[in-house]
């Protein structure tokens, strides 16, 4: 606390710190928006808000690249994913009174008191910590892709057999089984009978 | 910049998430809130990451490959939810109770085994 508090004040925020804390506020009241509103479709727009905040925070952080792929694949694909799936459930639009369950108040408790719990244990372990923003950028399209494939080439080709089987099985179970495919048919119809029975 | 304000922002998100997913009802929303509690959980290790300088850049490539996998697990839950609804037509986590245990069918069973218990002795 003595040297660290000495060079950077804490009364004295810096313009970065000025900028991730009005960031953060946006993106906060954004996703707060997003889980206590009742319509449903306005929820996945404040969801677009909220994590495009912290794109902004990643860069913020000099994550420059991090900050792009999650413009492209969170509020380019999956909220676009969750749109789609929202339309196809045929959600209501407009009010939805019953969009939260019985136990909010439950939800609530156990919300303020592992924030509360967090917050205490987080801000008292790292009081005297900060983050040398100043240096060489950390996350810029050439060290992330260096580091990805020099030392993450193996994680990085799994993590690639891992998204094909989910696509695979996110195709498998959309599927409607149709009369054409027999092999389900032949394998489901046990099921099928001893469900009436 | 002090690393508590990425921090405690991840903890807040990380909580809102938690009661999206305890206070949602529809099966879609409670989805949303798990990518929220993703984010912040990505933001941490960016975070931590940059403190740290770690020459393998650990923190970033982990939040990539979390990325990924939220993107994955995104899919397949929209499939499963849709198979839901197409089954049942409602996605209302609520009224998916069919593993819970219901009291009456507790009591019911309970004499049973009971029963079957001393008979076996």
């Amino acid at each position: 606390m003595t040297l660290a508090a000495a060079s950077h004040g804490f009364l004295t925020p810096s313009g970065v710190e000025i900028a991730f804390l009005l960031v953060g506020l946006v993106t906060l009241g954004a996703a707060v928006v997003t889980v206590t509103t009742k319509q449903l479709v306005h929820a996945a727009l404040w969801l677009v808000v909220a994590l495009g905040g912290i794109a902004v925070e990643y860069l913020l952080l000099t994550a420059e690249f991090i900050a792009w792929v999650q413009v492209l694949i969170y509020v380019g694909s999956v909220v676009v994913l969750l749109l789609f799936g929202l339309m196809l459930t045929k959600a209501p639009i407009g009010r939805s009174p019953d969009a939260d369950s019985g136990n909010r108040w439950a939800a609530l408790l156990v919300a303020v008191a592992s924030a509360a719990v967090l917050v205490w244990v987080v801000v008292d372990a790292f009081r005297a910590s900060w983050i040398d923003l100043d240096g060489a950028v950390q996350g810029s399209t050439e060290v992330s892709g260096r580091s990805l494939f020099q030392h993450w080439v193996l994680p990085f080709e799994a993590l690639s057999v891992l998204l094909l089987a989910a696509l695979v099985g996110a195709i498998v179970l959309s599927r409607k089984t149709g009369e054409g495919s027999q092999e389900t048919g032949r394998a489901a119809a046990p099921v099928r009978r001893e469900g009436q029975r | 910049m002090h690393l508590a304000y990425p921090a405690v922002l991840a903890v807040l998100l990380f909580c809102v998430g938690l009661y999206g997913v305890l206070a949602r009802r529809n099966a879609i929303l409670v989805l949303m809130s798990v990518e929220l509690m993703l984010n912040a959980v990505n933001l941490n290790l960016v975070a931590f990451d940059v403190w740290l300088r770690d020459a393998l850049h650990a923190g970033q490539a982990l939040t990539l490959f979390t990325i990924a996998v939220a993107a994955a697990e995104i899919g397949i839950g929209l499939a499963i939810v849709l198979l839901v609804y197409r089954n049942r037509g409602s996605s209302d986590v609520d009224k998916l109770t069919d593993l819970a245990e219901r009291p009456t069918e507790d009591e019911q069973a309970q004499p049973q085994s009971q029963q079957q218990a001393e008979a076996a002795a």
